[in-house]
């Protein structure tokens, strides 16, 4: 086996790993239960199944074509800025447009903390327009 | 930081000029005693010498990959089981770190580590909101890797 086959055989198992596990979280987003939870599946996939995809492109270019593409490290690195924030824009508008979360789910923090700031926000007003009055 | 990078350009464009030679091999050997004379005098700059916060942000980035892969197992094997069992809820989690810099780096690390969604943060930036796929199994090590990037953070942003 010559040294280019090994390095396009190694190349190949990258892609491989990183589409099995884009499979995976797309398994993950048909099981899982609500919304919440699903966007961790995708959160993943776009993370580790990106990550792994491009590297071994990277790889290609670099040790088949040799070209070193800077281009492709922008890619993950643009993927790793906007994936968290479209996830944690769609669980907390899920969660303020009142998406109910999963009846397995034994803790919520955050509904408390809401209610407190909704009366805090409440009380404030009213003492506003007392205050106007 | 700033400042120690355009000081450290200024040493090398001198360093090329003083040789009278326009390479970039001779450039970069004046950068490189730029680098020299900026550690010399890293005492009398007003922030951190710049190869330091430099090192930080490598440290920090390999803890987040260390991180990613370990939670990305534990999500993938709760993905794959053939009844799935989770128990997902959220939890409050207090951080000390200060300023929107360092608020917005952290929920975004711990947003990128699967398992773990920052859903909210408090209008006071102290305590953050985040989902959790398995809380008895996921809050340890989101409280663990939570301590581990606010570590790593405090060391790139503070002088």
């Amino acid at each position: 086996m010559s040294g280019s086959s090994l390095i396009e055989l190694s190349i190949a198992v990258i892609i491989l790993l990183g589409t099995i596990l884009g499979f995976l979280s797309s398994i993950g987003f048909i099981r899982l239960p609500d919304v919440y939870n699903r966007a961790h599946a995708l959160a993943k996939s776009s993370t580790l199944s990106v990550l792994f995809v491009l590297l071994g492109t990277f790889l290609f270019f670099l040790f088949l074509e040799g070209y070193f593409s800077i281009k492709i490290f922008l890619g993950i690195f643009f993927v790793f800025l906007t994936s968290p924030v479209s996830t944690h824009v769609i669980c907390r508008s899920a969660y303020h447009s009142k998406v109910e979360l999963a009846k397995e789910s034994i803790q919520d923090d955050l509904q408390e903390a809401m209610e407190e700031y909704t009366r805090k926000q409440q009380h404030n007003k009213n003492t506003e327009e007392a205050s106007i009055i | 930081m700033a400042l120690q990078v355009l000081i450290n350009l200024f040493i090398g464009f001198l360093w090329m000029f003083f040789q009278d030679n326009w390479s970039v091999l001779s450039f970069f050997s004046g950068y490189l005693i730029g680098l020299f004379v900026l550690f010399v005098l890293r005492r009398f700059t007003s922030t951190k010498y710049y190869l330091f916060t430099l090192q930080a942000v490598v440290q920090l980035f390999s803890i987040f990959i260390y991180e990613l892969f370990a939670s990305s197992i534990l999500v993938i094997w709760k993905i794959i089981q053939p009844k799935i069992n989770i128990r997902p809820g959220i939890f409050s989690l207090e951080t000390s770190l200060q300023g929107d810099i360092e608020i917005t780096l952290l929920a975004l690390l711990i947003t990128l580590t699967p398992g773990s969604v920052v859903m909210e943060i408090s209008p006071d930036n102290k305590v953050f909101y985040i989902h959790a796929m398995d809380i008895p199994e996921l809050s340890d090590s989101v409280l663990r890797s939570k301590t581990r990037f606010e570590e790593a953070i405090k060391k790139v942003t503070r002088p």
